[in-house]
């Protein structure tokens, strides 16, 4: 187990290495000079100076991937080229709205999917598991940025159950902060808990189908107890790869859904960051999603070794 | 009083007629074998005593337990009954265990299932019962998992978890069909002991008759859902009556008669081959160990002969298999066909490739199901350098579908349209259409029933006169060898232990093991003179 | 050929005809401004109604469905053309370098979502519809190679392909006579999936303005429109909401029609 945890963990860190240079690469191929871009055309040769200078620019490409990567270990983010003020601290905020935002659907979504999921499976073909079915083929073709906006009508224009936008902040409370996430929640989880749903049934019936669930059944096990005790373990594998999936779903809806409630998150900030062309901004927000998604990941890999024997022993 | 009583039993499943009228009886400490060929419908008579049988199943007629009506039984009680009062063994021990659960609790749950007791004394119940299907908890800690065990080991857990509770019947459906004949001899022997010591019934459902024969007070032969004969063992193999009976019999000591072979220039040699496979990392730095799958084997295949190569699942005859048809490359040592190398890089060199060709074991896998049988046999023709053409393609395609048994105009179906049979066939025609030096036949007849497995022999015989064949036959299974060869090798973890004439090694094995895998392989009983080669 | 294979083949044509049917015909000029005939809901004249500007629904969805399908197509067709080879190649060469290097590559963009994609693009490059092609495009790769490299690897162990090496053929030879042959319908039902995925993703896209920019329109940017009015006119949201619900209902449907109908064995995976 432990021989295992390393091997991803060192995967985990080749991965995170070649994305940031992939960010790095692809942000560098942007046209202009992002200090001639802060100081305007009317800027004199030494001020620009001066100031490619302070941002590091005057630097090699190869000094600059270095300084940004171990500035970023150490939390420091660099210096947004619009508001000269430290990225990292720009982040930290909106952070704590868009990642919370993120597991609170992956909960909900999940907290929904396996008793639809295992519900479905159970009645196979009988009215319990069609209505299930049709309610996720209903569910996955619906865009959740839709799905908010009809949320907001119902229940914060009409019945005034939720604000319609906007964010409490997490200094007033736990509660408070949750609920104003609710609503973003629910519409980020629905649809990824129809696709969930419908991976989790499958993945059932899949292991109904398997050998050992008979040798259950020889044992005197009962349909429902065979399910229970040997399916739902061994269906759990492909589920795992799933649930990992839907986090960069997640996370990428949840920068989107932001624009819904008015949410001051990531999306926020790299929507604006885009169009004040402040790309050290973008490129950190960037480097941060795809740090979540691939831990998040490493977390699901880990996650199957405790789910599954066979990866223990082998290695 | 008997324990089982299946009387005018018939099921349909989705309105298809599976069993008709079925009839079977077996008293406390009886062995009644049910066997039959694919389509019989022996392990569906097994599984409606169980009440598992698929969604759609209808049944007539009567299945009395001990007294008890199973077709009328609720389900509840029929759960009570499973595990309790029948256990059943399966045949696929490799996935009829739970792979995310440790061996010691599923043994544990048969007995916790249906006896409340806690948790340490059903533990010590699961180790005594692994103990007695020979997994000592001392070797085996309850905290196994079935990925560590082997075949044979886990197919014990399997038994032990359906006779945890003493059942009274005990069902065994195919059980040894997916092991190695010395394991098998083994696992025969447990159930054996098993019935013996606690006076169960067991109902054993087997295609193969040797095994049959070996086990059974009473046997029963069924052919497409109907019970054709039934006696007492003995009874039944001195006075079979019925046709069917008497064929199955037959075809499975079918005896083929080989022509002379003529000729004695050295075809394939094979000299100190050695093929490592690596091992999985076992930590990041370390080197990947290395596994030995062939070790320094070397023979020579002359022209016109028919060698033979036996061994147990794992030895490497695969291995060799593959790298004697120059699919992959060896470590050390060579092979030579004709002269020349067989493995040249990943680019075939069609030179040697075009003497060679192959028929595999799965007559379901051998074929791209895209294909119509022109297009399917003609694909060796890519070895030529001019492949024929025309209406001389068309000679050729006709010419081998005849001469392996089928019609010309077969060549426009697809493969789908075939028995399992009829595919060997065309597989053999595949092979033989460029006509070439060497044929390997890897488990060709494994997968076949026995009576098709004997007219294969036939055909195989036949064309060994018709165009003077050399192939290297490689399977597990000895009676085939024994009469489709000339002479046989006997492999053993990646070595060649004993190679020598057929008749020789098999009436006198010089080698322990070979010694070994031929008093293991259960055989049935002489009840007649053995047709004379 | 079952129920829902006809109803979704049904609804996807429906789509499809009306993208088609833009480019001659449409009830008004989608562009044109009324500012008089702003807001109606459904009426005889504007059977889908008016915006805010007095354009006509209907004709802004006909061309929206244009927007939508050419994107989403050429997505899956960058994923499958880059995708499919490349899980070929992987399955052909199991375990050597190439095949690692091919399922690490693989991994990596499974890290970048379509919208971290976008976002990247459009900082460099600027905003545009090509952004969303290219980001839903390259997030599809690794979809198609991976799903390749699974059924080949299985087929590759099959006897019929030992016999086509036997014959001498190459492992490009092999892929293209035997293996893609016979992953082709799990590939056209991917494909289905993989396109009313890439509808739902342009219209995210475009909803928070990486994909199409005005004047082009697409249901995303309607909705994006509406999102200020919705309390006091709520159709502006519906029905573009309906438009891209009704196609990717149509087009998982037909997904699931064309597994069970061309091969009910296989496997398709849905993320």
């Amino acid at each position: 187990m432990l021989r295992y945890s390393l091997k991803r963990a060192f995967s985990l860190a080749i991965s995170l290495a070649v994305a940031s240079l992939v960010i790095f690469a692809v942000i560098e191929i942007a046209p202009g000079d992002p200090a001639s871009f802060m100081l305007g055309v009317n800027a004199q040769p030494d001020t620009l100076a001066a100031l490619r200078t302070e941002l590091g620019l005057d630097q090699s490409k190869a000094e600059r991937y270095i300084s940004w990567i171990t500035g970023m270990l150490r939390g420091d983010f660099g210096t947004s080229y619009t508001y000269r003020t430290p990225v990292s601290q720009m982040i930290a905020d909106r952070m704590w709205v868009s990642l919370p935002l993120a597991l609170y659907a992956l909960a909900l979504s999940t907290a929904i999917a396996f008793p639809a999921g295992i519900y479905a499976a159970s009645r196979r073909g009988k009215v319990g598991d069609l209505t299930v079915m049709s309610a996720t083929q209903l569910g996955v073709a619906i865009p959740n940025f839709w799905f908010a906006m009809m949320l907001v009508l119902v229940f914060a224009i009409n019945l005034r159950w939720f604000n319609a936008g906007g964010f409490a902040g997490w200094d007033k409370g736990l509660a408070a902060g949750l609920h104003s996430l609710t609503l973003p929640a629910i519409a980020l989880a629905l649809p990824q808990a129809a696709i969930l749903a419908r991976v989790m049934r499958s993945a059932l019936l899949d292991i109904l189908g398997e050998d050992f669930m008979r040798t259950a059944r020889a044992k005197g096990l009962s349909r429902r107890q065979a399910l229970w005790r040997h399916g739902l373990r061994n269906a759990l594998i492909p589920v795992l790869t799933i649930i990992g999936l839907q986090f960069s779903f997640l996370l990428a809806g949840s920068i989107i859904i932001e624009q819904v409630f008015y949410l001051p998150g990531l999306g926020r900030l790299v929507f604006q960051a885009i169009s004040a062309r402040d790309l050290i901004v973008v490129e950190s927000v960037v480097m941060l999603l795809v740090f979540a998604v691939i831990t998040v990941n490493f977390l699901v890999d880990l996650a199957y070794a405790a789910v599954d024997p066979r990866l223990r022993s082998r290695t | 009083m008997s324990l089982l009583q299946i009387k005018d039993l018939s099921l349909s499943i989705h309105g298809i007629e599976i069993l008709q009228r079925v009839n079977l009886t077996i008293a406390p400490g009886e062995i009644v074998a049910v066997t039959g060929e694919s389509g019989s419908g022996k392990s569906m008579t097994a599984l409606a005593v169980m009440q598992l049988l698929p969604a759609g199943s209808e049944t007539t007629g009567s299945i009395l337990l001990d007294g008890e009506e199973v077709l009328d039984l609720p389900e509840d009680r029929m759960c009570e009954l499973r595990g309790a009062a029948v256990g059943m063994v399966f045949q696929e021990p490799m996935t009829a265990l739970n792979p995310v659960k440790t061996i010691g609790d599923q043994v544990m749950e048969t007995i916790l299932i249906h006896r409340a007791m806690p948790r340490d004394k059903a533990e010590e119940r699961a180790r005594e019962v692994l103990a007695r299907v020979g997994l000592p908890p001392e070797r085996y800690p309850l905290g196994r998992y079935p990925h560590e065990l082997s075949g044979g080991q886990r197919q014990r857990v399997v038994i032990a978890m359906a006779i945890a509770l003493r059942p009274k019947l005990l069902i065994a459906d195919e059980p040894t069909t997916a092991l190695d004949v010395t394991t098998q001899a083994q696992i025969l022997d447990l159930l054996k002991g098993l019935v013996r010591e606690y006076g169960m019934g067991m109902l054993m459902i087997t295609h193969d008759l040797a095994v049959v024969a070996d086990m059974a007070d009473h046997i029963t032969v069924m052919r497409r859902g109907e019970v054709v004969e039934a006696a007492r063992t003995r009874q039944l193999l001195t006075g079979m009556t019925h046709p069917y009976t008497k064929m199955l019999f037959a075809a499975s000591e079918h005896q083929v008669s080989l022509p002379e072979t003529v000729g004695q220039m050295p075809l394939l040699a094979v000299a100190n081959v050695v093929r490592d496979y690596p091992l999985p990392r076992t930590s990041l730095f370390a080197r990947p160990g290395q596994h030995r799958a062939v070790d320094h084997v070397s023979f020579t295949l002359h022209q016109g002969e028919r060698l033979g190569l036996v061994g147990e699942s794992g030895c490497g005859k695969s291995t060799l298999t593959r790298a004697i048809l120059g699919l992959e490359p060896v470590q050390a040592g060579h092979i030579l066909l004709d002269g020349q190398p067989v493995y040249s890089g990943n680019k075939a060199n069609l030179a040697v490739r075009r003497k060679m060709q192959v028929v595999f074991q799965d007559p379901y896998g051998s074929f791209n199901p895209r294909h119509r049988v022109d297009r399917l046999v003609t694909e060796p023709f890519h070895l030529l350098e001019n492949p024929p053409m025309g209406s001389e393609r068309r000679d050729r395609i006709a010419e081998m579908l005849t001469a392996v048994g089928l019609s010309p105009d077969d060549s426009g179906k697809y493969i789908h349209e075939f028995s399992g049979g009829q595919r060997q066939r065309i597989a053999i025609a595949r092979a033989l259409i460029i006509r070439p030096q060497l044929i390997l036949f890897d488990e060709a007849v494994s997968a076949l029933d026995v009576s098709v497995r004997a007219q294969i022999l036939d055909l195989l015989a036949d064309l060994c006169a018709s165009y003077d064949l050399t192939y290297l036959f490689i399977s597990h299974d000895l009676s085939v060898v024994r009469t489709i060869t000339d002479r046989v090798m006997v492999m053993q973890a990646g070595r060649i232990v004993e190679q020598g004439e057929t008749e020789q090694v098999f009436s006198d094995p010089q080698h322990p093991y070979t010694e070994a895998l031929i008093a293991a392989a259960p055989r049935l009983p002489r009840r007649r003179p053995m047709i004379a080669r | 050929m079952s129920r829902n294979l006809i109803l979704g083949a049904g609804l996807s044509s429906l789509v499809v005809l009306s993208a088609l049917v833009s480019f001659v015909w449409t009830p008004y000029d989608y562009a044109a401004l009324n500012i008089p005939a702003k807001l109606q809901t459904p009426n005889a004249r504007h059977w889908l109604g008016t915006d805010h500007f007095g354009r006509d629904m209907f004709s802004m969805i006909m061309v929206g469905a244009r927007t939508s399908i050419a994107v989403a197509l050429l997505a899956v067709g960058i994923g499958m053309s880059l995708g499919v080879p490349l899980g070929l190649a992987a399955a052909a060469r199991k375990g050597s370098w190439l095949d690692e290097l091919i399922m690490r590559g693989n991994d990596l963009v499974f890290a970048f979502p379509s919208l971290v994609i976008a976002i990247l693009i459009t900082a460099v490059f600027g905003a545009g519809a090509v952004n969303a092609i290219i980001a839903i495009g390259i997030f599809n790769i690794p979809v198609f190679a991976r799903i390749t490299r699974g059924a080949a690897l299985s087929l590759w162990e099959r006897e019929f392909i030992m016999a086509a090496r036997v014959a001498g053929k190459s492992a490009a030879h092999i892929s293209a006579e035997h293996i893609l042959p016979n992953v082709a319908n799990l590939l056209i039902v991917q494909g289905t999936i993989q396109f009313s995925l890439g509808i739902l993703a342009e219209a995210g896209l475009s909803y928070v303005g990486l994909g199409a920019q005005p004047p082009t329109p697409s249901w995303g940017r309607m909705l994006a429109d509406a999102q200020t009015m919705v309390s006091f006119a709520p159709h502006l949201a519906l029905i573009p909401g309906f438009a891209i619900i009704l196609t990717v209902l149509g087009l998982n449907l037909m997904g699931d029609g064309l597994r069970d109908w061309l091969d009910p064995r296989i496997r398709v995976a849905r993320s």
